[in-house]
Parts: C-alpha cells; sequence; structure tokens
C-alpha cells in the first residue's frame, strides 16, 4: 500500500499520522529525541541542523501550547519560524488551502506544521507537494479534526519509555473522551505498534467510538475495573463543547464517574505514572491531588514534547 | 608513513602508544572527549592507561555534520554527553580514523556549544591523510595510506578488544 509518509526508500518524509508507520521508524524518532534532551539540557540550547531553513507553523485551529513547542523546537533546530495565524488572514479572505500552500511555496518555505479542524488537511497538503514536485517540502501533522496527533502520540511514547523502560510488559489506560480525541487514537496505534501487550479505553459509552476492539484495545465502562492494575493512565481533556450536547448529563457527573481521583488511582500498580496531553480540566476529568501528585509526568510530558519535536522536524527535512 | 597494509597493526598496543604521547602533557589536566563510537572506546582506553580519575566525554556530531542536505540524519544518533564544565577546560578530542577532518570540524563545532574551552587538542589512533579542511592531529599513533575505496574501521569484539578491520568499497 502507499503510504505518503515514506519516500521510495521507506524513510519518513512527512508525518502524518502513526498508523502506517513501522516500528523501526516510530524507535528511531523516540532514539533521536533522546539525543536531543541532551541538546535542551545545555546553556547553548540549539544546534545548527535546519540552519537557513524555513519552517511554517499553519494553525487554521488554534492551539497556543501546541504551536509554542513547533516554535521552540524549530528554534532549536536553528530553522526560522513564520507563524501564520490562517483565521485571521487570507483563508478569511477567501484563499483555498492550496493556494495558500502554492504562495508559502514560492516563499521558501521548507516545512509546514499544520493543525487543521478537518480530518486529512495535512494529507492534502502532502499530496499537493508531490503532485507538483516538491519533495523537498515537507508536512507534519499537529492535529487534525479527529483524526490524528501524532507528534503527541509520539511524545506520550517517549514518556513512556523513559518510565517503565519496556514496552512489551506493559497494561495501559487512556481515559476519558476517546471519541473525540485525536490523541487517544493516536496513543492507541503508537502502543500497538510499539509491542504494549494490553491497551484499555475507559469512558462512557456515549464518548467511545464503537470497533474499538477490532484495534486490539479491551473496553471499559468502569473506572474501578479498568484501572486495576494498570502501569500507565493516560487521561483525556474532556472538552467542554460536549457538554452541551446529549452526550453528557454533566461535568459534575463526570468526574463522579471518570474523574481520577486519589482512591482511584490507587487501583492501579503503585508506580503508575499518570499522563494528561493538556491542557487539563481540574475537577472534571482530574483532582488536583493527582495533577500535583508524585505520581503525575504531565510536566516532564511537555518537556519531552520539544525533544520529541526536534527528532521529527529533523528526520523529515533531512529525507 | 606505512603505505597499503598487508596486516594490520594491534589496536590495543596503539592505544598504549598513544597514551605514552599524551603523558607528558597531563600536567594541564586536560579532560578526554571521544567521538562515537571508535574515539569514544579509545578515550575510555587512555582513561584507564592514564590513570585519569575524571569521567570521559562522549559526543556525536550528527547534528553538526555538513552533509545533513544531501544524507539526512544519522538513523542511530546517539546523545552526547559531557559530563564536566568546558569553559576554560583544556580537552583532547579522541577519535579513530582521521581523514577528511570534517568530523573533527563538528566536534569542534559542537563543543563551542558547552562553552568555551581553553584549548583543544586532538588524538586519534589511525591518520589516513586525505584532509579536506585545515585539521591535524596533535597526537597520532599510526600514519597510514589507503586507496579511497577503502575504509579503516575500529571494531570492539566481544571480549571488549579492539581490532582494525579493512572495509573494502
Amino acid at each position: 500500500m502507499h503510504n505518503p509518509q515514506l519516500n521510495k526508500d521507506g524513510e519518513l518524509t512527512h508525518l502524518l499520522s502513526i498508523e502506517g508507520l513501522p516500528q523501526r521508524i516510530l524507535t528511531q524518532i523516540l532514539d533521536t529525541a533522546a539525543s536531543f534532551m541532551e541538546v535542551s539540557a545545555r546553556d547553548v540550547k540549539k544546534v545548527p541542523l535546519l540552519r537557513g531553513k524555513s519552517v511554517f507553523n499553519l494553525f487554521f485551529e488554534n492551539s497556543t501550547r501546541t504551536r509554542t513547542t513547533f516554535e521552540i523546537a524549530a528554534k532549536r533546530l536553528s530553522a526560522d519560524v513564520i507563524n501564520l495565524d490562517i483565521n485571521k488572514s487570507s483563508t478569511a479572505k477567501g484563499e483555498t488551502l492550496l493556494d495558500t500552500i502554492d504562495n508559502l511555496v514560492a516563499m521558501h518555505a521548507n516545512l509546514f506544521v499544520v493543525r487543521h479542524a478537518s480530518s486529512g488537511a495535512p494529507y492534502l497538503i502532502a499530496e499537493h507537494l508531490q503532485r507538483i514536485g516538491r519533495d523537498d517540502v515537507h508536512v507534519v501533522n499537529a492535529g487534525d479534526g479527529r483524526h490524528a496527533h501524532p507528534t503527541q502520540g509520539l511524545l506520550d511514547m517517549y514518556t513512556i519509555r523513559h518510565y517503565k523502560k519496556d514496552f512489551t510488559q506493559l497494561r495501559v489506560a487512556i481515559v476519558g473522551d476517546i471519541l473525540h480525541s485525536r490523541v487517544a487514537r493516536s496513543d492507541i496505534h503508537a502502543l500497538t505498534t510499539l509491542g504494549v501487550p494490553e491497551v484499555r479505553a475507559i469512558g462512557p459509552e456515549t464518548l467511545l467510538p464503537k470497533h474499538l476492539d477490532k484495534l486490539g484495545v479491551h473496553v471499559f465502562h468502569d473506572m474501578n475495573e479498568g484501572l486495576k492494575d494498570v502501569d500507565v493512565v493516560i487521561m483525556l481533556r474532556l472538552q467542554n463543547e460536549r457538554m452541551t450536547g446529549a452526550l453528557l448529563p454533566s461535568a459534575g457527573e463526570y468526574f463522579r464517574h471518570y474523574g481520577l481521583t486519589p482512591q482511584k488511582l490507587a487501583l492501579a500498580k503503585p508506580d503508575a505514572i499518570v499522563m494528561h496531553p493538556g491542557p487539563m480540566n481540574r475537577g472534571i476529568e482530574i483532582h488536583s491531588a493527582v495533577a500535583d501528585g508524585p505520581q503525575a509526568v504531565i510536566l516532564p510530558q511537555v518537556t519531552f514534547g520539544i525533544a520529541v519535536r526536534m527528532a521529527v522536524m529533523s528526520i523529515v527535512a533531512g529525507n | 608513513m606505512s603505505s597499503h597494509p598487508e596486516v594490520l597493526p594491534d589496536a590495543e598496543a596503539q592505544c598504549r602508544q598513544l597514551a605514552e604521547l599524551i603523558r607528558p602533557n597531563l600536567s594541564k589536566k586536560p579532560a578526554l572527549v571521544g567521538i562515537y563510537s571508535g574515539g569514544a572506546w579509545i578515550a575510555e582506553r587512555l582513561r584507564e592507561l592514564l590513570d585519569l580519575p575524571e569521567e570521559i566525554g562522549l559526543i556525536d556530531v550528527s547534528f553538526y555534520r555538513d552533509d545533513f542536505a544531501e544524507k539526512g540524519l544519522h538513523p542511530q544518533c546517539k546523545p552526547t554527553v559531557i559530563p564536566f564544565e568546558v569553559e576554560g577546560r583544556h580537552l583532547i578530542l579522541v577519535d579513530d580514523v582521521l581523514y577528511t577532518g570534517r568530523t573533527t570540524r563538528a566536534a569542534i563545532n559542537e563543543l563551542f556549544d558547552y562553552g568555551r574551552p581553553a584549548s583543544i587538542e586532538l588524538a586519534v589512533l589511525a591518520d589516513r591523510g586525505g584532509r579536506e579542511l585545515p585539521v591535524a592531529a596533535t597526537y597520532g599513533a599510526w600514519a597510514v595510506e589507503l586507496n579511497d575505496n577503502q575504509n579503516l574501521v575500529l571494531a570492539k569484539q566481544d571480549d571488549g578488544r579492539l581490532v582494525w578491520r579493512m572495509e573494502h568499497a
């Protein structure tokens, strides 16, 4: 099957989704990120790899945190970074997505970091670049619709590997609104590819996609059952807009059933780690005592995220 | 300069020669930095032979190479680890084979991102000529002439011994 992320030698040239990437590439990204952690720890947090290259952050959907971490990552690789707030510019004047891309390519863009509300937008850009013969321009998906958020998935894997070393002995639970979560989807594909034997999804029926079992995921509706003896708990953000529909009764009700409290966390293994992609809703999906507790690795995730994004950008830009 | 060697010399003996070349200059309390992977093994040997108390630095120049545009990022890069203050230190950079000088250039650039060393010297087990940059070894155990298609590689055996291997392109 043709995979638009890989070049003819099977090397990563765009990062669009974790789905379809071989374990060898995921491992290469995590290993390279480990080297970039060392760079981020020193006084001069910069290497010359992407000197003279231009990275365009194209955020068709707002996300200050993700955009900032990509910006920091690109700057630490010595690239020039241009942030475009698309909502306020060309598209508002009626320009199509691919016209915008053509204009930026004419400005000698080397790499696009794309966040878009529509699933598949980064694919569209990657295929367009191939069609116009610009295999020297690369695309990194920073979140597309409900589909994928591959760098978040990879930084989650980096975090798990950092604390747990070996993927092949783990029980990992993903908790919350999995239906609308591109993070959950990327995590599930990454965990499976890296050989995690047991991935669990915990949430109310209305927030779990159907056919999760086809991905090899064990489904639980009860936190007390689902958290039993897990090594890793990945909490998802409950997006406020879900509250207005018929999907959920109320925030208080949600917290009672699916909020991670110290009592519920005690059911997991004593050395279990708690992760969250941020931004957190304290008192809705996670209790402050857990978020600030010794098992939380939520802030290290942010630090690892920069190294992982440096790894991804330098690998795709080189292929 | 030995030309086109039939039998490859004993790399362990060459490490001992290299240590003796460095020994007269230990009063400056130099720190050793080995370039992955061969240079790191040699630097570890030198530390034992010279009885230096300090841990060696390890450097992977992947992020500083000048052929990134042609070759991309090396698929197996290792973290650079410099366990001492570079600022004001006398450093000895250690590599297995000195050839074009490009790896040395990259390593020097990387070290400067850790601080301004007092000096950097270069110790190599083999110098095969063919320089493309104005780089010279301060300490060298073996000057050897090779054809362009010959690739001299330092390997570590299962028993930990360092040995030379000749690969042909």
